[in-house]
């Protein structure tokens, strides 16, 4: 065990883990940051995407102690009240079935939007590869992306 | 008995929010099936000492409180139901909280989400549960007014008489109407004066599921709860000889090293069950322990005898049939015989939410949390094993993250149970992805030998036989004399009255391999067989696919769906061997149609560039809804016809997890274009109708871009 200082969200947080435990399971047991979730373990299926200094990461695959002094965003952290870009458009197009991977997918989407903003269908598909949907919203999610790509010509920028 | 009715009513209000004098209306479902169900409010059945179905509650505010009594898995019952509550309520949908009902049979009947049933299951009863609310609320403000109720209506949670335009709010009302006997009949809205069913309103839980804040099994947490994993045997009958956890004891974090036991149908499995503080703290553990399996005494399957097995199995009688006519008579005489044989592959169901429970079991009652798609199936399970009264089993649903007929099965949830007895602590029990996917019980795997004799470009002789393990002989004390009709589920029942000799069969194949429900269950795999053979049949009949099936469908509601086909993707309009497919099943009272169009790139590989969906699922509740699951349902087609497949070597599932199974992924996947007819059918099932006819539509692509028949799933798009 060691001790950990964490910045999630704009918060800073002192944690108590096992240096090879990932940061997935550092949220989700022990500071109850529920949003990220665990679907492979493995990196292969995106459940479990925040952002590392904006760039998004598998957490299920980062032991804690690889962290250091970056920045961590969650999906708790995009919004308090929804008004995210990303969050709006997957609400406009009614994206979530089960819901279960969202997070991940929102996550991967805003940090493909902050690298281009104006993605292709193919930018969308090479970025988004990683992220599976067993509800197959696949073809909403590409949507959604090109709506959140106008709103936030609209919108002024968002810190995350 | 009295005092525990009102604790029931006292939990639901509190579990809604509701403050003060309410007006809570509910269906009493009798017990004998003979007694029509009635609708009484709160307090009458209070004072009768009746369990009421609190489906609608008002509180003096003007809030509206529904239950849901149907699990929320993505299909959107969330959604549906209050959807079609306020319509006859007259309320606006954001007015309206939902709250998850707890598992009670008794309550609300049966609560298992399968079988695409939320809506066509109970529509009639929400219809007129809102309607008798609204009729109180309406009864009220004219008895207040002192006018005739005739001259007062409802619209958005408020009661105004027409002449003077007084208006009550539902808050203002609650009280009096609280007092009312509930009228025994009510006049139902037409579909025409609909404002809230029919619409594409968003869904109520989006907003929940963009921002984490939606509450899945596994983000549950309870006071002091523990976090279980469990080493269960790989194969499915072995047994545990031994186990060393001395390793595992030293381990950070760990409290419990246990032997568990869950049953499996009526088959037990045996692993060592891991507690600890966290569940990365378990999972760590786990990689420590040492366990001796006892794997003898039962076959170890692979899939290539399993599938040979399957192959053999069709030479023999059958149990039992579904025949019209004389099918063996006529095609032994026929001169145009088309025989075909196809086979499809066992899966995984995959929830991105792997299988998770938290049980606190106490010395004389037990909660559940979790995932779940049978709360009441749970119920009984756990009171016959717990050995406690179904009243002191409370079962609460979570959101699931994903279902598919997995989340109705009772093991995961009696092991989770066995645990918190043994131990006497609350405690999650998490499944890995490789438990998820190792363990089943899985979609199981099928071969069809299909035979059809042709005349005069019409079908006169056709039969199937399936083998496949057998889903319901699993179960104790099955009867395995009996046809299930599993092999009929998916196909036309028009076709049933225009071919005059036809012959269902069903084979079981004997195998240890645990298997389930998978979204359309039978028809996933059926409807493949039966509509590539179809298209196998038009193209020796020489006829278009399309007008083939047509003269064999003589219903205007099937003529119809076809015509929307044709219209949509322009099929009368295309070019010889353009790419083209189509396929249409039938399945939970619900017919789809689905059109696909393929093209060869130029590095050589085939690509699907349009799918068309066509549903009709009769009287509907929210067509963006019945769009997503369309969709959905052919993403999970797609990945079982061209990508995933659960294998078994020396008795264990081979693919453990996405790094061997894979799943579609956004770049595999085109828009879809979904369609939904109008008509004034009964309500079919939306959740799974949409699944069983991509596979055949896509190989009957295939077939007529390139010559090339697919009979055996899954493929590679990439080989082609």
């Amino acid at each position: 065990m060691a001790s950990y200082n964490l910045s999630i969200n704009g918060h800073n947080y002192t944690v108590e883990a096992d240096s090879k435990m990932p940061l997935l399971w550092v949220l989700r047991d022990v500071l109850n940051l529920t949003g990220t979730k665990y679907g492979c373990g493995m990196a292969q299926c995106g459940a479990c995407t925040v952002h590392l200094n904006g760039n998004a990461i598998r957490s299920c695959s980062m032991p804690v102690s690889a962290v250091g002094n970056q920045k961590i965003t969650t999906i708790e952290g995009l919004s308090a009240d929804n008004s995210h870009a990303v969050q709006q458009a997957w609400i406009a197009e009614q994206v979530p079935q089960c819901g279960y991977c969202q997070s991940g997918q929102i996550m991967s989407a805003v940090a493909l939007l902050k690298r281009n903003p104006n993605p292709t269908d193919h930018d969308i598909d090479l970025a988004m590869n990683g992220n599976i949907c067993r509800c197959g919203t696949y073809p909403r999610i590409r949507k959604a992306i090109h709506r959140a790509a106008d709103l936030m010509k609209q919108q002024p920028a968002k810190s995350f | 008995m009295q005092k525990a009715k009102s604790i029931n009513r006292r939990r639901f209000l509190k579990l809604s929010g509701l403050t003060g004098a309410a007006l809570t209306i509910g269906y009493y479902l009798p017990v004998l099936a003979n007694d029509s169900e009635t609708i009484m409010t709160a307090e009458t059945a209070d004072n009768l000492g009746i369990e009421l179905t609190s489906w609608i509650s008002i509180d003096k505010t003007g809030k509206v409180s529904l239950l849901n009594h149907r699990s929320e898995m993505g299909q959107g019952s969330f959604q549906a139901v209050p959807q079609i509550i306020a319509e006859e309520l007259e309320v606006d949908l954001n007015q309206v909280s939902i709250a998850f009902a707890t598992g009670d049979q008794h309550k609300f009947g049966s609560q298992v989400t399968g079988g695409s049933s939320t809506v066509r299951g109970s529509y009639k009863m929400l219809l007129r549960t809102g309607a008798t609310a609204r009729e109180m609320l309406i009864e009220a403000a004219a008895k207040k007014w002192n006018v005739p109720k005739e001259e007062c209506y409802a619209l958005k949670g408020e009661v105004i008489h027409r002449p003077s335009n007084k208006k009550f709010g539902y808050g203002d009302l609650v009280e009096e109407a609280a007092k009312l006997t509930p009228p025994k009949q009510v006049i139902l809205k037409e579909r025409k004066d609909y404002n809230i069913i029919g619409k594409s309103l968003p869904r109520q839980d989006t907003p929940l599921k963009v921002n984490g804040k939606a509450e899945f099994g596994l983000d549950k947490r309870l006071p002091g709860m523990l976090y279980a994993v469990v080493e269960r045997n790989p194969r499915f009958l072995g047994k545990v000889k031994s186990f060393d956890d001395s390793a595992v004891k030293a381990m950070p974090g760990v409290k419990h090293v246990l032997k568990v036991q869950m049953p499996v149908f009526d088959t037990i499995r045996e692993g060592v069950a891991i507690v600890a503080d966290s569940t990365w703290a378990a999972m760590q553990a786990r990689k420590v322990l040492k366990v001796e399996w006892d794997d003898t005494g039962f076959e170890h399957v692979d899939t290539t005898a399993l599938y040979n097995r399957m192959k053999e199995d069709l030479k023999k009688q059958s149990l039992s049939e579904r025949t019209g006519g004389n099918f063996e008579v006529v095609f032994t005489k026929s001169d145009k015989k088309v025989e075909a044989v196809y086979e499809t592959p066992y899966e995984a169901h995959a929830c991105m939410e792997p299988l998770n429970c938290i049980a606190d079991v106490k010395d004389d009652h037990c909660e559940i949390w979790g995932p779940i798609q049978g709360p009441d199936w749970i119920q009984s399970d756990l009171s016959e094993r717990l050995k406690m009264p179904v009243e002191k089993i409370t079962v609460h649903m979570t959101f699931l993250g994903g279902g598919f007929g997995r989340k109705a099965f009772t093991d995961y949830t009696a092991e989770a149970a066995l645990i918190s007895k043994e131990i006497k602590a609350p405690v999650q029990v998490v499944w890995s992805r490789e438990d998820d996917m190792t363990q089943g019980p899985f979609r199981p795997g099928a071969v069809y030998e299909c035979k059809a004799s042709l005349n005069n470009g019409r079908i006169e002789a056709f039969q199937t036989k399936m083998a496949a393990q057998n889903m319901d002989h699993q179960w104790p004390h099955a009867n395995k004399a009996h046809f299930n009709g599993s092999t009929t589920e998916g196909f036309l029942e028009p076709y049933f009255e225009s071919i005059d000799n036809y012959s269902f069969a069903d084979i079981p194949t004997e195998s240890n391999i645990p298997v389930m429900w998978w979204r359309s269950v039978y028809s996933s795999t059926n409807g493949f067989a039966y509509e590539s053979f179809m298209d196998e049949l038009a193209h020796a009949a020489a006829k278009d696919p399309l007008d083939f099936r047509r003269q064999h469908l003589n219903n205007e509601r099937y003529q119809a769906l076809i015509d929307t086909i044709e219209e949509k993707t322009g099929w009368k309009s295309r070019t010889k061997n353009e790419g083209w497919g189509v396929a249409i099943t039938e399945c939970f009272k619900s017919v789809v149609g689905e059109a696909v169009k393929v093209s060869r790139k130029a590095d050589g590989k085939i690509t699907i560039d349009r799918i068309v969906a066509v549903m009709d699922c009769g009287w509907y509740v929210n067509p963006d809804i019945i769009r997503q699951q369309v969709e959905g349902s052919i993403v999970m087609a797609l990945g079982a016809a061209t990508i995933h497949e659960t294998h078994f070597e020396d008795g264990k599932a081979v693919e453990q997890n996405f790094d061997k199974y894979h799943m579609p992924r956004i770049m595999d996947v085109p828009d879809i274009e979904v369609y939904i007819m109008e008509n004034d059918e009964k309500p079919g099932g939306v959740g799974e109708p949409g699944l069983p006819p991509f596979a055949p539509a896509l190989c009957n692509a295939i077939f007529d871009l390139t010559g090339k028949r697919i009979r055996k799933l899954p493929f590679n798009l990439n080989e082609i």
